[in-house]
């Protein structure tokens, strides 16, 4: 299937869930990123259950504390 | 009131601007602008502001200016070493624009003190380096329904989003609740690159002038993302869904100001 992922296209194997994906994409601090699909949140309790299908797209928001 | 010829010839570049015009310049003049944060990100976004005439500026931090600031805040000197940042600041901003009346507040953020410091300003700019503050500022500004500059940067990258009442997201809607103590590093832990806080805290001055000039598109439902090594900038929109939003939600579970534990050696600002 062809995703985008952070404004990327992407091929990935179909049926990987949300968690997959965060272990794939090697997503820094992945207990605290925010995640969307399709500019929808994915509640953290689903990144399990959430599969992404073709066509989706995936954002991953992180914090960033800095500023200062 | 009528320019001065000196206000004619110093803001020209504007007024010759459609979108700003007499009339925009008279809007920045009448305007007033609070900054939390005299560092990497407020400095640039101080100076852009007073430069463009922003008729009152606020500015609030506890700190006093250190050579390891140097780097980045570009409003300090290094004769202003061991100067209160806020008294720097305004010699900077005065010096560079006497039209701007600088107000400063020497004194960390908290919940007993943002609804006062921002009550009497048009937008608030958020310049902070840790997540207590972050959300404070965020939770202050819903709660008095003020608009805001939310940033941070960190390394070669930055982001930021603008919030609006009735116009978009909170930054709780997109993050819910800080992380716990050090699990996410700061600045002064994993370093950031100084032209950074140029950009950001630009781009930050930017919504604030848009915002008062009521042009354009401002950053509401989105997240700006920059990474300086790949060198893109990424447009994310976010949720428009956010009803359930503990803080600007329809049934806010939110209702009094959180004081969070911040990382030790970290102030407020
Ligand atoms: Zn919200």
């Amino acid at each position: 299937m062809t995703i985008t992922v952070a404004g990327v296209q992407k091929e990935y194997e179909d049926g990987i869930n949300v968690a997959k994906l965060i272990e794939l994409e090697d997503v820094e601090t992945p207990e605290y990123v925010t995640v969307t699909i399709n500019d929808d949140f994915v509640d953290r309790g689903a990144f399990e259950s959430t599969i992404i299908i073709d066509g989706d797209n995936v954002e991953f928001l992180y914090f960033m504390g800095g500023g200062h | 009131m009528a320019f001065t010829n000196e206000q004619l010839e110093r803001y020209s570049r504007h007024i010759i601007l459609k979108e700003v015009g007499s009339k925009g310049q008279k809007k920045l003049l009448d305007s007033s602008v609070l900054i939390i944060g005299a560092g990497g990100l407020g400095a640039p976004a101080a100076m852009y502001l007073a430069a463009s005439g922003v008729g009152t500026i606020g500015i609030a931090d506890a700190d006093e200016v250190d050579l390891s600031n140097l780097q980045r805040q570009i409003i300090h000197s290094t004769n202003d070493v061991g100067k209160a940042k806020v008294l720097s600041a305004k010699e900077t901003m005065e010096a560079m624009n006497p039209d701007v009346t600088v107000n400063t507040y020497r004194t960390f953020v908290s919940s007993d003190n943002i609804m006062d410091l921002i009550k009497d300003y048009d937008f608030i700019i958020d310049g902070t380096d840790n997540f207590p503050a972050k959300f404070l500022i965020n939770d202050a500004c819903v709660m008095a329904k003020k608009p805001f500059s939310h940033a941070g940067i960190i390394r070669f990258k930055g982001q930021l989003m603008t919030y609006v009442p009735g116009q978009g997201p909170c930054y709780r809607c997109v993050f819910k609740n800080p992380p716990p103590k050090d699990a996410v590093p700061t600045c002064k832990q994993a370093g950031v690159i100084g032209a950074m806080g140029g950009v950001i805290g630009s781009l930050q001055a930017m919504e604030a002038i848009k915002y008062i000039l009521g042009i354009g598109d401002l950053l509401t439902g989105y997240l700006l993302t920059y990474d300086a090594i790949n060198m893109e900038f990424h447009k994310i929109k976010l949720p428009t869904y956010t009803h359930n939003c503990a803080v600007c939600g329809d049934n806010p579970t939110i209702t009094e100001l959180i004081d969070y534990e911040q990382a030790e050696c970290d102030g407020v600002l």
